[in-house]
């Protein structure tokens, strides 16, 4: 803890002194004389690109849609908007499950994921507080989906088996339960991934229990170099392979062009239909498209109003200063619904809850103060006598620090959060590992979601509250028609 | 800003520093006889929520849900503004957590039992309370730990005016924002939940940006006119210079906060007005304490210290 205090005192200090001057002397510096036509270049570049990041591209082939860049509907929305279903599945109070169990306590529940056809879904396992947490939205299609139904069966245990012969030897009308059975999940000790130096290849050992070294040895015995054994988890095929050779130990292995990420993922799946315990929800809550749905438009209809209403109110106070303000805000907003739909390639796809909608609030209310700041200190400064163009140049130095020390908090809760609430993996997780190991890395998503929306639209503010901001006043100001008091407010104390 | 005349905040801080008292001593007491509605994320338990069409007969649904077995039941009716659908929900006291298996059973039942309501099921939660508990925990701790990284932040940026002094003292305003965002969710019986957890982060950013806004002024006067302004004055104009940028930035976010309240209520998402709600008092709470309070109580603090040590260092 005090060692966390050290560095980020040193931090402080340091980013005190460098990069607040950094900054400061870089606006200094560029406040030089801005050509007039910046205006409508940053103007035209922030509009197409609000238009870019609202609309996405989209090109319709068919019936086939692909989406070039992501637009506003391509937002993924989180379940407490949407509907969906959030759980947290745990081993029953008292095991003791080790890191490889919960990874097979993963693969079953993706496996049935994929089999309920859920492909859009968040999973992460959380091996100090031995919980999975499982997030999937409403199926759109489905409208008869039954979240609690789909639950219970992702906690089941899973039927692992052994069978004689081939999936495509099952005959027409007969089921996979048909096939021989060799083995079941309890005769399976464990299954372990690892690199074979000889064939330079990824391959799964098998060991099995005493119960299943007999049946196994037989059926290896009778299909040794002609026939097949296929794995089966619940009723989907894990794999088929080829048996080559008897068997008579209990250890096998099982070999193909393994990947060593596909390999684990076998081992993993292996071991899911060997765990000796049953998935306990200890958290699960539903929430159903219809008030999700509701949630959503209520939100689109009010972001429309409560942004029109800033731009108004903004241009009648600060008239020209106020209309740049809502050229900039329209860009920061662009900007922000561009980092949540991954319309940049190095970005992905963020998922928007409410807490998120409440981080965009607060950033673009940032935003709007920045320019609050700015236009302020301008009118100010013009009251006190300065020509429109020293008044700007002024106006925009001084409320700098304001606006740096500001922001710079916001950065700093943001992290906070985002070390809290998200994977323990991330960036801010490790950083503040010190304080939050304690908890566990539970993913609260909702509020590292928060976190994540703030970071972004600070950085933004930055951005278009301040560098852009500035550039289009300046520029503007080279025009002599817009170069009177009264369109910074300040007409009516003119001397 | 036409006039220039300087407020007089400082001699008016006795008003301005009663009413929150108030607020906050009218909330306890209302927190003591009614109770904090807290909200299962938190405490624990299991709650389902269904919409049903025709009357429905809750003593019965609260008879067939308690003779399941799983402790006593609380029913409640309520309806959707938007939709004009009828929703009824099903809580149960016992706030040990019940499984998905469990919860399917007893879905399944109550929709059996009440064929003819058609209940369909709007949202369902379940919570363990030792989970909800850590979840709490954590928010409180990522809350507390922002607090000091805050008060170290305002000490180094604003070392001119008093360095830690001046951290603390925005400390204490945004305690006094949540506190006034608290009272809001116990005079409107609101529970406390995520959205709770999300209203107090906006507002924390939102009021230590308000208080840094004030105190930059005054650094930055303190820098212009040196010592030869008194505390007083030096706070007074400065907070007065900030008072039109206070009050237009405080206007345009609480009106974006209102909007969200009003099409959400007409909509009937109760989910976002308890967000929203509390986030507009939240609003106006954060513009009191910064403009009001944290100048006066810093510039208290510097006479009282100016007084109790008259060297200066």
């Amino acid at each position: 803890m005090f060692l966390v205090w050290f560095m980020l005192k040193v931090l402080f200090a340091d980013m005190n002194r460098k990069l607040f001057q950094k900054i400061r002397n870089g606006v200094k510096s560029d406040l030089k004389r801005v050509k007039k036509p910046v205006f409508f270049v940053v103007t035209g570049i922030i509009i197409a690109f609000a238009i870019l990041a609202t609309m996405g591209i989209h090109t319709f082939y068919g019936d086939i849609t692909t989406t070039w860049i992501r637009g506003l509907t391509d937002i993924r929305w989180g379940i407490d908007i949407r509907g969906g279903v959030d759980v947290t599945f745990a081993p029953p109070e008292g095991t003791d499950a080790s890191n490889d169990d919960m990874d097979a306590a993963r693969s079953i529940i993706e496996t049935r994921m994929l089999n309920n056809n859920i492909t859009d879904y968040d999973i992460y396992v959380d091996y100090s507080a031995h919980q999975i947490i499982v997030r999937f939205p409403w199926q759109s299609e489905d409208t008869d989906f039954d979240p609690e139904a789909a639950v219970k069966e992702l906690g089941e245990t899973a039927m692992l088996s052994f069978r004689e012969g081939r999936s495509s030897e099952i005959e027409e009308g007969k089921t996979y339960e048909d096939l021989p059975l060799v083995l079941n999940g309890n005769d399976v000790k464990k299954a372990t991934a690892y690199y074979n130096t000889q064939n330079k290849d990824y391959e799964i050992s098998l060991e099995l229990e005493d119960s299943g070294v007999e049946a196994f040895s037989n059926a290896t015995k009778k299909l040794a170099g002609t026939g097949y054994i296929s794995i089966w988890m619940d009723d989907n095929l894990i794999t088929e392979p080829k048996v080559s050779v008897h068997i008579a130990d209990g250890s096998a292995t099982i070999s193909g062009s393994y990947t060593a990420e596909s390999a684990k993922a076998m081992a993993d799946k292996i071991n899911g239909g060997a765990l000796p315990f049953k998935l306990e929800t200890s958290n699960f809550s539903t929430i159903s498209p219809t008030l999700g749905e509701g949630a959503r438009d209520a939100m689109a209809v009010a972001g429309l109003i409560g942004f029109a209403f800033i731009v108004i109110f903004m241009i009648i106070k600060y008239r020209l200063p106020g209309f740049v303000a809502s050229i900039a805000l329209l860009g920061q907003a662009a900007g922000t619904f561009a980092a949540i739909t991954g319309f940049f390639s190095f970005n992905e796809s963020f998922t928007l809850t409410i807490p998120g909608i409440a981080g965009i609030i607060l950033a673009l209310g940032m935003g709007v103060d920045a320019n609050v700041i700015t236009a302020e200190r301008i009118r100010e400064e013009i009251y006190a006598g300065k020509s429109v163009n020293g008044a700007i140049r002024t106006g925009y130095k001084r409320a700098f620090a304001a606006i740096f020390d500001g922001n710079i908090t916001m950065v700093i809760i943001a992290m906070i959060l985002m070390g809290a609430f998200g994977t323990s993996d991330s960036f801010c997780g490790v950083l503040f590992s010190p304080i939050f190991t304690w908890f566990g890395a539970s993913t609260e998503g909702t509020i590292y979601s928060f976190g994540y929306t703030l970071a972004v639209g600070v950085v933004l503010n930055f951005l278009f509250g301040i560098l852009l901001s500035r550039l289009m006043t300046m520029s503007l100001s080279e025009f002599k028609m817009f170069r009177k008091p009264a369109l910074y407010g300040g007409a009516n104390n003119e001397k | 800003m036409k006039s220039n005349k300087v407020l007089d905040i400082y001699g008016k801080r006795k008003v301005f520093f009663i009413i929150p008292i108030v607020i906050a001593v009218a909330a306890l007491i209302v927190a003591l006889v009614f109770g904090l509605e807290v909200a299962i994320e938190f405490k624990g338990g299991t709650l389902m929520n269904y919409s049903y069409t025709g009357d429905i007969d809750t003593d019965a649904l609260k008879t067939a849900a308690e003779g399941l077995g799983h402790g006593s039941v609380a029913v409640s009716t309520g309806s959707s503004l938007s939709t004009s659908t009828n929703t009824v929900t099903v809580s149960f006291a016992s706030n040990s957590g019940l499984t998905a298996d469990v919860l399917k059973e007893i879905s399944d039942k109550l929709e059996d039992q009440f064929k003819d309501n058609e209940l369909v099921s709007l949202n369902s939660q379940d919570v363990k309370p030792s989970s909800g508990l850590k979840f709490f925990v954590k928010c409180l701790v990522a809350v507390l730990f922002s607090f000091v990284l805050l008060v170290v932040y305002i000490a180094f940026r604003f070392k001119k005016i008093g360095g830690l002094s001046a951290g603390v003292f925005a400390l204490v305003a945004l305690i006094h924002d949540i506190i006034i965002v608290f009272a809001s969710f116990i005079f409107f019986r609101l529970p406390i939940d995520a959205n709770f957890m999300a209203v107090i982060l906006t507002i924390l950013g939102y009021s230590i940006n308000n208080t840094i806004v004030t105190y930059d002024r005054i650094r930055e006067n303190r820098t212009l006119y040196g010592k030869k302004m008194g505390l007083v004055e030096l706070m007074n104009t400065s907070v007065t210079q900030t008072m039109t940028r206070s009050i237009n930035t405080t206007i345009t976010t609480a009106f974006a906060a209102l909007a969200i309240c009003i099409v959400a209520w007409i909509s009937g998402v109760n989910s976002i007005i308890s967000f929203a709600f509390p986030l507009l008092i939240g609003l106006v709470a954060g513009f009191y304490s910064s403009v009001f309070m944290s100048g006066s109580m810093w510039v208290m603090w510097r006479l009282y210290r100016d007084k109790a040590a008259p060297v200066k260092k």
